[in-house]
């Protein structure tokens, strides 16, 4: 089989993404959905919405890889490798290594370190808390009935900081609390659970060469860059568009598989 | 160490794996994620039924005291005064790999234990006083044998003596034990003299418990017993350097059983002579343990018992062999020798890994590496067991520069399943192993 085109699908805990590239590693689409509580239907659904947007139908010959937490539910898919895999080459498509990769996912993070030919020196994910997540963030908004979406904004503008100290979530919403009642104003708290998400960064690894940050946290909340920029002196950089890094990066390794399967 | 339960369990997944041979059939999982079985596993798990009954036996008739013992603790002296030995540490093993344990620690950290310290202590502290155990239902076993005596040696831990305090207070018996030397870099005369001093000093404790005399020469017997069980289960585990191996990690942590709780007698002997022969027989006959052996791993600390069959399943899927580990190589003890039993003893237990300080771990798991071929090198952070947990004080790190291998820091705990998040270590197992394929493309 000749693949002129490939696909990845990456299911995550709080959205499912998916990518068709050409053979050149264009991207024709791109797709993001909810995952809700059915990965197979949410796989299913995102891949038959890029299909559509790249004017191509299911008959089309296209080898699929999918990648996240719920890659093993993509019964479509002819093959599957880690989310921490896909992050990491998908980045290499944009940068090349040595790079620190640095995913800020829905419940979990991802440090992960390429050499200069691209191939991982290491990784380390966060352990099971959900501290500095993309969730973090979500049940903060909900403790300051804030919108997640004005969060960056607000983070951006605020005039100071407030910093909070607690590790876990839930005592750094009581911390909110405190604040609140104290009089503090809310973009400055914001801006202290920005940093709050930076500091559980640097907390995981040492963060060396040109560093990749990716994820649909990153997406949607671009301050974070220039936060993790004010504590380190290596470049700070992101993807065009970081919340499909790891199903783009699921569709270049079924392209490379795809053109391995012709020799 | 987990016997009866595990190995039904085992027994399963090997049975499995004969099917798919036979009939090319796909009884439960999908193709490679089997290990194949040990013949020698049928033997194992009657004498170690014969361990329980027996105890079970003494429990009722009163006819041999009871000692409880940790699990590398004076088992020698206590068989040659004629105890019938038992050690909580496996019971406990037998709680987290029937997956037990984690109903029963929250009853230990109800009662003031915190769910930080060891979850063998807080899971077989909750069996007792909720009145279960896994012996009930592998062996028909009401309840755990209750100790007449209880000995301790802190080379495992501190818990394990606070552990023991607890029965001996709630069954008013004698707490005796040995506190061994920590953080050691060279094994030193002043550590054998004074561990010896403490093991002579429990004798008269022991005599008035059992009723029986000390007698050198039955303890010269029993140390020779147990160097023979220790010399066979390094030769089975040192089986593992061949390549393919013909064993897994998780086929030892069933097949050590024998070396933990009948070190001293003539049963474990035989066993490992019996088990010995047929993983020689595999490695003349070229039979790996797993499908297509293309990683070998090392595993430092703590098996994770209530995964332990996922996770074999896992790296068998994986083409992954865990072929060595610091956690079964612990019951290897060298040093026993019946002409000088007291010294012997002292050294065996005081030159124990457990209590090494880091630079001896470091070269002793670099010489097993080098010799097994080892790829990659895994290490289990068992949240309620810091001494079984070398992760923490960069040794990783220190690991990967010096043997250039990837390394991973797995985090879980040895009983406590909250403490374990499923998603995380299999996604982290299996980039991991993406990683080895990459460096090997």
């Amino acid at each position: 089989m000749n693949y002129n085109l490939a696909g990845g699908v990456d299911v995550g805990s709080c959205t499912t993404k998916a990518v068709i590239i050409d053979r050149s590693g264009t991207i024709l689409a791109e797709k993001v959905i909810y995952s809700a509580t059915d990965f197979s239907a949410a796989s299913r659904n995102v891949w038959a919405d890029c299909l559509v947007h790249a004017s191509l139908s299911e008959q089309d010959d296209i080898i699929i890889y999918s990648t996240g937490y719920g890659r093993n539910s993509v019964s479509f898919a002819h093959g599957s490798m880690t989310e921490i895999a896909c992050h990491g080459r998908g980045c290499l498509h944009f940068f090349p290594g040595p790079i620190t990769v640095v995913d800020i996912g829905g419940q979990d993070n991802k440090v992960i370190k390429l050499d200069s030919h691209g191939r991982r020196v290491s990784f380390k994910m966060n352990r099971k808390c959900a501290a500095g997540t993309g969730a973090f963030l979500e049940e903060m908004a909900l403790r300051l009935r804030l919108p997640i979406e004005k969060l960056n904004s607000l983070a951006e503008n605020a005039d100071g900081e407030i910093a909070l100290g607690s590790y876990c979530t839930v005592f750094s919403a009581t911390e909110v609390l405190e604040k609140i009642k104290a009089g503090h104003q809310v973009d400055r708290i914001v801006r202290g659970l920005f940093h709050s998400v930076v500091k559980r960064i640097l907390e995981m690894d040492t963060l060396t060469d040109r560093i990749v940050m990716t994820g649909g946290v990153i997406e949607h909340n671009p301050f974070l860059l220039t936060l993790l920029r004010s504590h380190t002196e290596c470049p700070v950089v992101s993807p065009p568009h970081p919340q499909i890094t790891g199903a783009l990066g699921a569709a270049l390794y079924a392209l490379e598989s795809g053109n391995n399967q012709q020799h | 160490m987990s016997y009866l339960l595990v190995c039904q369990e085992w027994d399963r997944l090997c049975v499995n794996h004969m099917i798919r041979q036979r009939t090319g059939y796909n009884v439960a999982e999908s193709a490679n994620t089997k290990s194949k079985p040990i013949a020698a596993t049928s033997t194992m798990k009657k004498i170690m039924a014969d361990h329980f009954l027996g105890l079970d036996r003494a429990r009722k008739e009163g006819t041999e005291k009871i000692a409880w013992c940790t699990s590398v603790g004076p088992a020698e002296l206590l068989h040659a005064m004629g105890f019938e030995v038992y050690f909580p540490e496996n019971h406990a093993a037998m709680l987290g790999a029937t997956r037990m344990a984690t109903d029963l620690i929250p009853a230990a950290n109800a009662m003031g234990y915190s769910p930080d310290i060891c979850s063998y202590l807080t899971a077989d502290i909750g069996s007792y006083v909720k009145g279960v155990t896994p012996l009930t239902k592998a062996y028909g076993i009401e309840r755990v044998p209750k100790a007449d005596v209880l000995v301790y040696n802190t080379n495992q831990c501190r818990d394990v003596q606070d552990w023991f305090a607890y029965y001996a207070r709630e069954w008013n018996v004698p707490l005796v034990g040995i506190h061994t030397h920590r953080n050691i870099k060279a094994v030193e005369d002043y550590h054998i003299s004074d561990l010896v001093s403490q093991i002579k000093d429990m004798i008269p404790v022991l005599e008035t418990v059992s009723g029986n005399r000390f007698d050198m020469e039955r303890l010269r017997e029993v140390v020779g017993l147990s160097l023979e069980c220790t010399k066979l289960w390094r030769e089975v585990l040192e089986c593992g350097a061949a390549i393919p191996a013909p064993l897994t990690f998780f086929d030892a942590t069933i097949h050590m059983g024998p070396a933990v709780v009948l070190r001293g007698l003539p049963q474990a002997v035989d066993y490992y002579r019996l088990l010995l022969e047929e993983l020689r027989q595999r490695i003349k006959h070229n039979v790996p343990a797993i499908d297509e052996e293309t990683h070998r791993i090392y595993w430092d600390g703590m098996p994770i018992w209530g995964k332990l069959r996922d996770l074999s399943a896992q790296f068998a899927s994986l083409k992954t062999n865990v072929v060595a580990s610091t956690y079964c190589n612990s019951w290897i003890f060298d040093a026993f020798d019946p002409a000088c039993p007291f010294e012997s003893m002292a050294r065996a237990y005081t030159e124990l890994f457990i209590v090494r300080d880091d630079s001896f771990k470091e070269a002793y798991m670099e010489t097993w590496i080098k010799r097994f071929s080892i790829d990659g090198i895994i290490f289990h952070d068992a949240k309620t067991c810091p001494n079984n947990s070398n992760s923490r004080y960069m040794m990783p790190q220190r690991m990967r520069d010096k043997m250039r291998l990837p390394v991973l820091v797995v985090n879980g705990d040895l009983n406590d399943l909250r403490c374990y998040s499923e998603e995380q270590a299999r996604t982290n197992i299996e980039a991991f192993v993406e990683q080895l394929d990459e460096k090997v493309r």
